[in-house]
């Protein structure tokens, strides 16, 4: 396939129109098209967590997410973080390495504006969905409860 | 003071804010897609490569072995790994082609239409098979290395022995699986080859240039970028991958980016090396270690690599932090038709502590004694020797660790209490397990001597300073600790010092980031070189802001020129290792640890769950609490991923599970939090006396599982990764485990 077409989207609260392959994925049209970098590959395959966006506020593995699936919708990566929310995350070792870190804020940011998941699903099986091969989790779960026990 | 606070982690905000750039994140104008072309069999003959017509190929640079201008050789221990196979290959995806084009859709689709014909030779996958003389590859019998410890004399200690117990353990390999693909950019700029790329030892990557190209070190700069994990994963490989990236930067007078995906990644880069190793040990009536024998064969895949060093740790750590006065350890790492093995954090300790540590309590087990009785016996007290005949100068008290361990995991009471819910859960079987065991941190013997790592520390015009090492953060928090390291020896505060980036056109060679040595070699290294600095401003044991001053007013003096402290590595008094016996000081420091692992598990389903987990060592002095814990808690999954869920499936002589989908690494919900306690012992070489303690925390996790397990189910099992399949087999007896 090597066809394009016009793709335009909300990144970040802006609006943006990118000519891109029909076959991107929204992680590609984000990375390449859109120099956003802050979002990661760690697989490419939905199994890692590090590509995580939020597309229309809901948290999506973005290497699964075929581009024109995000047309006209709201995107949020990690570069729309507030430093205070990060710094509170780097207080308790959230990062190491920083490869999987953007997918955890991102899956954080949702978290904390969600917190009533947290009476169905522990905070661990929750965040099973980002793999992270540096920390043990310990400092990434301590580092997420802090962010949504203080939105609470 | 600086050493031992917990300060923001120093690079976390731009890692957290998504703006650290990693290679792949790199904006490069004018940029190149590379690819590699690998073999499709595990060895024979390249009878033919094959271009599918139907894509214009003038578009491309292709790259075979007869573009390498010098000798086709990357260099590591030896030189006999070819950057691109000539004639013959000897591993499945053994690099053989190379190409790049301006489109990354492109080159996707050229990459598949590119066949390699090989007319296949009988290839060796498993390191004990019987060898023929069409199978033997290296030197007379493939093996890349051997190396015998002896300690008194064992022979007549066996045949004086109440009990003689053997053992035969098994250790699988493992997958880095650092979240961070491997990548690397090369491009001309300023008469230079610049690299830049995910790396943990830019100089190695310089060398490796240097002897590819047959060009001087200042042809070239390496450059490293954050590195998204490491865990020895890109100690060697990137000299490959820098090679690769430089040939066709050359060859298409552009700037080329190669980045593996994950697929490539875990099927053709290196690996931990599965091992096998045999205990056979006297003991007396009371458990008392009268005699060792252990032989350990290490799978070192199609090329030497690293492997002669990874058997080196390996051997000398095999016979546990125990008192034996007659030892013989036996070491083999042979080659495989895989894809060569590599560094991996541990590098050799994990697989012969699995065996110790499981061996231990078999040893136990046939004796009807405690096994943490057996450890209080037999653990290392102050003044008596290791294996190699090192005197255990530390003063910590082995088996006072191991009962602070005990109690924090309330290990009586919960083996009691496990082995009364045992008898009357319909299938959760529960259990606890412990392993005392211990890391030299640095490299081997004279290997830091050899290095003769250099460190500078900058007085900067404006008073302020930069420390210029080699050393690369790839997470454990390099950046971080280095700083606080610097700030107390110059008495300033953390912000006043700035860590350069590894260059090698701007910092000197400190030596590779392996070994656990960063802390404690470099950082003595830094702790010397400010010393030197405030010597050449002239304010001799001088520091805080009366050194900033002298340094500013020395910059008055001396318009446009640097001042830098420099240190070099001098060999600690004291210390004696002879290479060729293999005996005295395996290194300056050992961290000593205890670990307990509390398991479930469940018969429905063979799975395993750890529950708890105590990681208690001393490590000499913690620098930084928050990221201390952070490596032991990530080293310990690490190592709880290696015991239960990580198996690397070979078939034909490669990965065949090389997705994330079905190599299983742990997830939080996987996990209990880990307890992680330190005690401090501090250590003459190292600053504020740290010791390393990078890989410790693998040594000891996977046999204080199986240990649990074999609590939990009154069995003995000998292999790892203990899978939920391997597990049932076990237990329905279709295997002859023992």
């Amino acid at each position: 396939m090597n066809s394009r077409f016009e793709l335009s989207f909300i990144l970040n609260g802006h609006e943006i129109t990118r000519t891109v392959p029909t076959d991107a994925r929204l992680l590609d049209v984000l990375r390449y098209d859109c120099r956003c970098t802050g979002t990661k590959e760690g697989c490419g395959e939905g199994e890692c967590g590090a590509c995580a966006v939020l597309l229309d506020g809901l948290p999506v593995n973005s290497c699964l997410v075929p581009a024109f699936q995000a047309a006209g919708c709201r995107v949020e990566t990690v570069e729309s973080v507030a430093p205070e929310f990060a710094a509170k995350l780097n207080a308790t070792g959230t990062s190491q390495c920083g490869a999987c870190t953007p997918g955890i804020v991102i899956t954080a940011l949702w978290l904390a504006d969600h917190p009533e998941v947290l009476r169905q699903i522990s905070l661990r099986e929750f965040m099973s969905g980002n793999l992270c091969r540096c920390t043990g989790y310990d400092g990434v779960i301590e580092g997420v409860a802090s962010v949504v026990s203080e939105k609470k | 003071m600086p050493i031992g606070s917990d300060i923001p982690r120093i690079d976390g905000m731009e890692k957290l804010q998504g703006t650290a750039q990693y290679v792949d994140d790199l904006q490069i104008e004018g940029l190149w897609h590379g690819a590699t072309i690998r073999s499709p069999a595990a060895r024979g003959k390249i009878t033919g490569i094959h271009f599918d017509p139907s894509i214009n190929w003038d578009e491309f640079v292709v790259v075979d072995h007869r573009d390498i201008p010098g000798p086709n050789e990357v260099i590591f221990i030896e030189k006999e790994e070819p950057a691109l196979a000539a004639l013959e290959v000897r591993h499945r995806h053994e690099p053989v082609l190379l190409i790049a084009h301006p489109s990354i859709s492109a080159l996707r689709r050229a990459r598949q239409a590119i066949r390699v014909d090989i007319d296949p030779l009988p290839a060796v996958f498993d390191p004990r098979q019987p060898l023929t003389p069409q199978t033997i590859q290296y030197g007379d019998d493939n093996v890349f290395k051997r190396i015998d410890i002896r300690k008194g004399d064992p022979q007549a200690a066996f045949e004086n022995a109440a009990h003689i117990i053997e053992g035969e353990y098994e250790t699988g390999s493992q997958e880095h699986i650092y979240i961070e693909t491997q990548g690397m950019v090369a491009h001309r700029e300023d008469g230079q080859l610049v690299i830049r790329g995910s790396m943990q030892c830019p100089f190695y990557v310089l060398k490796s240039l240097e002897h590819f190209f047959g060009r001087p070190p200042e042809a070239f700069r390496v450059i490293q970028t954050p590195i998204g994990g490491g865990f020895g994963g890109k100690e060697d490989y990137p000299s490959i991958l820098a090679i690769h990236a430089a040939l066709l930067a050359e060859k298409a007078g552009a700037p080329v980016k190669i980045v593996y995906d994950r697929t490539e990644d875990m099927a053709a880069t290196t690996k931990r090396h599965p091992s096998w190793v045999r205990h056979r040990t006297a003991v007396d009536a009371d458990g008392r270690l009268l005699a060792m024998e252990i032989d350990v064969l290490l799978d070192g895949g199609a090329y030497v690599t690293l492997s002669p060093v990874v058997l080196s740790r390996a051997v000398i750590h095999a016979a546990g932090p125990y008192d034996c006065e007659h030892i013989h350890i036996h070491g083999e790492v042979r080659l495989t038709n895989t894809p060569p093995n590599g560094a991996f954090r541990g590098f050799g300790a994990p697989q012969t502590q699995f065996a110790t540590e499981r061996h231990m309590d078999v040893i136990a087990a046939e004796l009807g004694i405690d096994p943490v009785e057996l450890r209080r016996r037999n653990l290392l007290r102050t003044g008596q020797t290791t294996a190699t005949e090192q005197v255990m100068r530390d003063k910590v008290n082995l088996p006072a660790l191991m009962d602070r361990g005990l109690e924090l995991a309330d290990y009586a009471q919960r083996q009691r209490q496990f082995a009364r819910d045992n008898t009357e859960h319909p299938y959760l079987r529960r259990g606890i397990g412990f392993a005392t065991f211990y890391h030299g941190a640095g490299f081997t013997g004279s290997g830091e001597t050899v290095l003769a790592s250099e460190v500078w520390v900058e007085g900067l015009p404006d008073g302020r300073f930069m420390v210029l090492t080699a050393n690369t953060d790839m997470g454990q928090g390099t950046i971080t600790i280095l700083t606080q390291i610097a700030a107390e020896a110059l008495g300033v505060n953390e912000q006043e010092v700035i860590i350069a980036t590894p260059d090698t056109s701007r910092v000197p060679n400190s030596g590779p980031t392996v070994a656990s040595r960063t802390a404690m070699v470099v950082g003595r290294l830094i702790e010397r070189a400010c010393g030197d600095l405030a010597d050449r401003a002239e304010v001799k044991g001088a520091g805080g802001a009366a050194l900033q001053q002298a340094i500013r007013d020395w910059h008055s003096g001396n318009p446009d020129q640097r001042l830098l402290g420099k240190a070099k590595h001098q060999s600690p008094k004291g210390l004696k290792w002879n290479e060729d016996t293999y005996r005295g000081d395996a290194y300056a420091a050992f961290a000593w640890a205890t670990y307990v692992a509390t398991v479930e598990v469940d018969l429905r389903t063979y799975g395993v769950r750890v529950t708890d987990f105590v990681a208690l060592q001393e490590v000499g002095k913690v620098i930084h609490p928050t990221l201390a814990r952070g490596q032991i808690a990530g080293g310990v999954v690490q190592a709880i991923g290696w015991a239960l869920t990580e198996e690397v499936v070979m078939k034909e002589g490669a990965m065949a599970n090389n997705q994330m989908t079905n190599y299983i690494i742990p997830a939080s919900g996987d996990l209990p939090p880990i307890r992680v306690y330190f005690e401090e012992q501090p250590s003459q070489f190292g600053p504020g006396g740290a010791k390393g303690i990078g890989e410790l925390p693998m040594d000891g996790p996977a046999p204080a599982i199986i240990n649990a397990v074999c609590d939990a189910l009154g069995a003995q099992i000998n292999t790892i990764p203990l899978t939920p399949e391997r597990l049932m087999t076990i237990l329905d007896g279709t295997n002859n485990e023992r």
